[in-house]
């Protein structure tokens, strides 16, 4: 098991690596002049080519390329061209907030996702199973600029119960962050709990008609207990799978969400930084973006043996099966 | 005198699904004494699984519905105890194992988080006094080195191990019932005769009454007291395992019988069948069940359904021709298949 992170770990590599390519060469070619678009309209054409130096955008792309991959091998994402701040730095001031969103938003979803999803499937073919597919199915599909807007407009303009923009720090109060946080919350909870409501209940319903759920009752364990131990921990597999990439992309910033509410993080960080052309920011945070995704699908490969012992990682002849 | 374990009266269960109604099991009848074994036999189809599955309550609901019947245990009707006096019942004083071990048992826990949670349900013990039993529980079934072994999941075990495992299951809080459906059907015919020495002993030392659904004759007259042989949801012959092994007295019976494989089967004729399959059981079945496959059948057979009738002590047939011309004609069957073998 040791032996298959570090292989993981190292395997990492190279695929940050390709990230990086595709990230370097994708901001180069987006149309728009860095330097011109910071200087703004009335900036004379020496001072843009100055700046042009100063940035080394007049360099070869290969020389480019490799003073960027040298300086990311040191630690050194670079300097925002906006912020005049190490994106490193821009990053850890971003990232907690998109954390906090993120992982609220994730609370919700899975305390409601996952329970609608299990009681859809032992009450198949039942009303509350109706109800659940079908919010389930509109969950899905909404799109959650409309979804934003709409709470904004009741819950904030109309009923005045939450603020409309912006994160409330904690100085404020307790009660100030959370009043903050739960309309962005629930409008970006809103996919991955109907996504995991829908996932539960399709292997669930695989699992209960298992002649080893059958054994489980036939011993007299309690029907509760049947389905959450028994029954659950088998259909665990693909709703972990699915809360890995809900998980990752959450972590990688919430762009509508975070746009609609102001909310101060990764996803608004990367929507003001392609808009000023700062293409060091967005070479940084999507990089750092990737990390996270290649980190949180280790942890779920790992986590994937805890729920299924017939999975090993450390012969190559066992394997799942 | 033996005492009385179990008393089924006129079972029904059925499955509904729209607006057809399937029949399953329709009117079945038994008793069984206390350490008596009762060996239900038919084929695919014929309602024996259900009627076991019906016993412990453990049809699933809907579809199915168990309409009509008694089932007395030990004199208390399971059909009109509460869930929870129901559950108390099962695992602890009736049990049962399945078909495929590879299937029934969760391949999520270990198996000793499955016998000790069997144990747990019904009696009040410590986790460490329940492993105790559980790794007694291994020993007995023969599986080697339980204290090791207990800490496996079953994907390490083989298909008779695990058998084993779920026959340790049941048997972990000494029940006074085992109801075992086709224990050996998905074991290869080595393991099977293991199995069922173990059933055996098993049974021996816990005292307790098994029923055995099988459609293996030879797994009956090896194991049973009792025979209860099953067509289309109805019983239409019982009797003790002497009686229908020697003096069968129902056509479908004889078919059964005679495509077993023996000894004296001859290798070059293909075993003789009961030709046509089972009747659409969702249909109203009018007369015999029996009667479009039976070559013995008469007008009255397909108007009138046959009631069930002691020929001898204990031994029920539902027929209408008890006579000895029935029985002439299948010797005369007997002699003519002799008479192409020879």
């Amino acid at each position: 098991m040791g032996k298959y992170i570090i292989k993981r770990i190292i395997n990492m590599i190279p695929t940050l690596l390709i990230v990086a390519i595709i990230v370097f060469l994708i901001t180069r070619m987006i149309p728009g002049d860095p330097a011109a678009v910071m200087l703004g309209p009335q900036a004379s054409v020496q001072e843009v080519e100055k700046l042009t130096e100063e940035l080394g955008l007049n360099k070869p792309l290969h020389i480019q390329f490799f003073d960027y991959i040298g300086n990311l091998l040191q630690g050194d994402f670079g300097n925002s061209l906006t912020y005049n701040q190490p994106i490193a730095d821009l990053i850890m001031d971003r990232f907690p907030n998109t954390v906090i969103l993120a992982i609220s938003a994730l609370i919700i979803a899975i305390m409601i996702g996952v329970p609608a999803g299990i009681i859809s499937a032992t009450r198949q073919n039942s009303i509350l199973d109706y109800t659940v597919t079908t919010i389930s199915l509109i969950g899905v599909s909404m799109p959650v600029f409309w979804l934003g807007v709409m709470l904004v407009l009741y819950f904030s303009v109309n009923l005045g119960w939450f603020p409309s923009t912006g994160m409330g720090s904690m100085d404020e109060g307790f009660f100030t962050f959370i009043r903050h946080l739960i309309l962005p919350s629930l409008t970006l909870a809103t996919i991955p709990m109907s996504q995991f409501a829908r996932i539960t209940r399709s292997s669930m319903l695989e699992v209960v008609s298992q002649d080893y759920v059958k054994t489980a009752r036939s011993k007299g364990v309690r029907e509760f207990i049947v389905i959450c131990k028994h029954a659950f921990k088998n259909a665990f597999t693909p709703l972990l799978t699915v809360m890995g990439l809900q998980i990752s992309s959450l972590l990688g910033g919430a762009v509508l969400t975070e746009t609609i509410f102001s909310w101060p993080g990764m996803g608004l960080l990367i929507i003001d930084a392609i808009e000023k052309r700062d293409f060091v920011v967005v070479q940084g945070t999507v990089l750092f973006i990737a990390l996270i995704f290649v980190v949180v699908n280790l942890v779920v490969d790992i986590l994937y043996k805890v729920v299924n012992p017939k999975i090993n990682y450390s012969s190559n002849k066992g394997g799942t099966s | 005198m033996p005492e009385e374990l179990l008393r089924v009266e006129n079972l029904q269960v059925e499955f509904r699904s729209g607006l057809t109604t399937t029949k399953a099991v329709n009117g079945v009848s038994f008793t069984l004494n206390k350490k008596e074994n009762i060996g239900i036999v038919g084929e695919s189809g014929s309602g024996k699984s259900v009627t076991a599955t019906s016993l412990l309550r453990l049809i699933p609901e809907p579809p199915g519905i168990i309409s009509d019947g008694n089932i007395f245990f030990e004199e208390k009707d399971l059909l009109k105890l509460s869930k929870k006096e129901m559950r108390a019942i099962r695992g602890n004083e009736i049990s049962m194992i399945f078909q495929d071990p590879s299937t029934s048992l969760n391949p999520v826990y270990t198996v000793g988080n499955q016998i000790i949670e069997s144990i747990r349900t019904h009696e009040k013990i410590s986790k460490k006094e329940a492993k105790q039993k559980a790794i007694k529980m291994l020993e007995l079934v023969g599986i080697p080195s339980p204290e090791k072994r207990i800490n496996m999941y079953p994907h390490e075990f083989s298909g008779g191990m695990r058998q084993r495992v779920m026959i340790a299951i049941a048997l972990a809080c000494n029940p006074k019932l085992l109801i075992a459906d086709e224990p050996t059907t998905a074991l290869d015919v080595t393991v099977q005769a293991q199995i069922l020495d173990l059933m055996k002993n098993l049974q021996d030392e816990f005292n307790t009454a098994i029923i055995m659904i099988t459609h293996d004759l030879g797994v009956v007259w090896e194991t049973c007291d009792k025979v209860l042989v099953m067509y289309a949801g109805n019983v239409v012959e019982s009797g003790t395992v002497e009686q229908i092994h020697d003096n069968p007295m129902h056509p479908y019976t004889w078919g059964l019988l005679d495509s077993q494989i023996t000894e004296s089967v001859n290798n070059d004729e293909p075993l003789p069948t009961i030709p046509g399959s089972p009747p659409d059981l969702s249909q109203e079945v009018r007369g015999c069940p029996f009667a479009a496959r039976c070559p013995f059948a008469q007008d009255i057979c397909f108007s009138k359904k046959p009631e069930m009738v002691e020929t001898e002590d204990n031994h029920y047939v539902s027929c209408h021709f008890q006579t000895k011309d029935k029985r002439l004609d299948r010797k005369e069957q007997q002699n003519d298949r002799a008479i192409v073998k020879g």
